[in-house]
């Protein structure tokens, strides 16, 4: 009886991680299945015209801008903040609901973030429908996600560490800089890891934010589409489920390159510090 | 509550005057009436006891008596804890070191060992180098020859000197303790302060560190924490038996476990309690 209870739950255990990735498979294996036929070169790397399925290379740069821009404003702001409050804050009330405020932001969904850019960013600032207002948008939605995985990553610094290096007649700003950030650099990466698929996968916030302009961006103040944002209209306005799958797979190639080359690059630190 | 502390000024005024006795002129640290408050919690009772320059003092009692607390203030390392607060007075070198501000200055010249090795995640040169390249020594000359000195002078050049650029963390623990040993003689400090620097180190690895310590005795003057009643005797000079936050019984070590005054001394040190 006791065997059989072994089995059933390791059968269980077996059955759950193999329907994780079941559904992973199906879903990359549909939609690669689906889209595959319209990757080429022209597809990728053509201009966009509105017949047939047009080239989607303005949405692929657009996509680069935002994520390069939020990216460039929200990690040093992140980082710091995280430093701040894991680091120096004098750990009371106020530091508290700043957490809490963090904590609460990640839940929101993004269309609400998305009305707050196309009120703010895009009228009052008057940046109109622009890949900069969606790039700020985008950078109020990955922000709490920095502070949470670097205050994290922070935390799980060993205080032997910090002891052996002030005990050294060190600074606090030193023993930061020298021994502190280099060993959470792992989580910290990870956190903006994750932060540029929260920002390539986002579209309801930047469809509010910058617009719809099937264009190469002029700059970064013009209105212009990212992927997700032409995969949907795509879908919403033709029905053409075959160029969302193929924009589909264009999303997850440009995915599957951010994360591998944020993990060589954390490999890389890793092993410049040991 | 003032009755309490009027009764143990007393009584700490009154240990503080049988210590004078042996109050000697060279002493280089002296500690008057020591008390010590985590929080409401009050951890050590009007301490009071001078270092001899060139010894070896071991503080010996059951845990949470007070003794890693204590030494703990002699390079103010319990500074790093909130709402740990302190009265009387400790003074190093004639110059009291809860005085005067530079906490920095005060730890190059009191070095610590902790209770587990503490290395960084960096190599063995950048570890042993770490202190003086904090200090502004960037010459590379100069820090080869510091890392050199400090490896010889903690017995384990031979062991390390052609590995100094591998991980330090790839190193045995008790090799790794007297790395860390090494990364405190670097800064060339007066006072080695060790916190149970044997209690994760195996039987061999802990014989090759108590060595070391008789070896060391001739440059610093070294305070040792220690559980371990047999390495008190073999390695100090004078012993501090510390109970409930107060010293007990102050001597040279040969009195202390020979001829102990006190009858928790002696239940002490012959193992009928702690």
């Amino acid at each position: 009886m006791r065997k059989f209870k072994d089995n059933f739950m390791l059968g269980l255990l077996w059955f759950s991680a193999f329907l994780t990735v079941a559904v992973l498979v199906v879903i990359v294996g549909y939609i690669f299945f689906k889209g595959f036929r319209l990757i080429n070169f022209d597809f990728i790397f053509g201009d966009y015209s509105p017949v047939g399925h047009g080239g989607i290379w303005p949405m692929i740069i657009t996509t680069i801008y935002t994520i390069v821009i939020s990216l460039i404003i929200a990690t040093p702001i992140g980082i710091l903040a995280a430093v701040y409050l894991q680091e120096y804050a004098k750990q009371g009330r106020l530091v508290r609901v700043i957490r809490f405020a963090t904590e609460s932001l990640t839940g929101i969904p993004s269309i609400i973030y998305g009305l707050f850019g196309a009120v703010f960013f895009v009228t009052t600032l008057k940046l109109g429908m622009s890949i900069i207002a969606a790039s700020l948008t985008l950078t109020i939605i990955v922000l709490p996600v920095i502070i949470r995985t670097t205050e994290e990553a922070l935390k799980t610094v060993p205080l032997s560490y910090r002891e052996g290096s002030l005990a050294l007649g060190t600074t606090k700003l030193q023993t930061l800089y020298k021994v502190i950030l280099p060993s959470a650099m792992p989580g910290i990466l990870s956190g903006i890891i994750l932060s540029m698929g929260r920002i390539v996968g986002e579209s309801a916030a930047i469809f509010l934010t910058a617009g719809t302009v099937a264009a190469m961006p002029e700059s970064i103040f013009s209105s212009a589409r990212t992927l997700t944002v032409h995969s949907y209209l795509v879908t919403q306005e033709s029905g053409d489920i075959e160029l969302a799958a193929a924009v589909g797979i264009v999303l997850i190639v440009i995915i599957l390159v951010l994360n591998l080359s944020a993990t060589f690059i954390s490999k890389k630190l890793n092993k410049a510090d040991y | 509550m003032s009755a309490t502390t009027l009764e143990r000024n007393n009584k700490g005024t009154e240990k503080f005057s049988s210590n004078n006795e042996q109050q000697t002129t060279d002493a280089k640290i002296k500690v008057k009436n020591l008390d010590l408050f985590y929080g409401e919690k009050q951890a050590l009772y009007q301490v009071s006891l001078d270092i001899k320059e060139k010894e070896v003092t071991a503080l010996i009692g059951p845990s949470g008596c007070g003794k890693s607390t204590f030494l703990r203030t002699l390079n103010r390392m319990n500074d790093l804890i909130d709402g740990v607060k302190i009265n009387g007075e400790i003074v190093i070198d004639n110059e009291n070191i809860y005085n005067s501000s530079d906490v920095i200055k005060l730890r190059t010249r009191v070095g610590m060992v902790f209770q587990k090795p503490n290395l960084f995640p960096m190599s063995i040169f950048d570890n042993v180098a770490y202190g003086p390249r904090m200090q502004g020594i960037k010459n590379k000359k100069a820090l080869n020859k510091i890392v050199e000195e400090s490896l010889r002078g903690a017995a384990i050049w031979d062991e390390v000197k052609d590995r100094l650029k591998s991980s330090a963390l790839g190193l045995s623990g008790g090799q790794q303790q007297r790395v860390c040993i090494a990364r405190a003689i670097a800064m060339k400090p007066d006072v080695i302060l060790m916190d149970e620097p044997t209690s994760a180190l195996d039987p061999i690895s802990t014989l090759k560190v108590e060595e070391l310590i008789a070896q060391m005795k001739k440059d610093y003057t070294i305070v040792i924490v220690t559980h371990n009643m047999q390495q008190a005797a073999r390695v100090s000079d004078k012993t501090a038996f510390f109970l409930n936050g107060e010293i007990i019984e102050y001597d040279e070590t040969d009195h202390i476990f020979s001829m102990p005054k006190d009858q928790r001394t002696e239940d002490y040190v012959t193992g009928r309690f702690g």
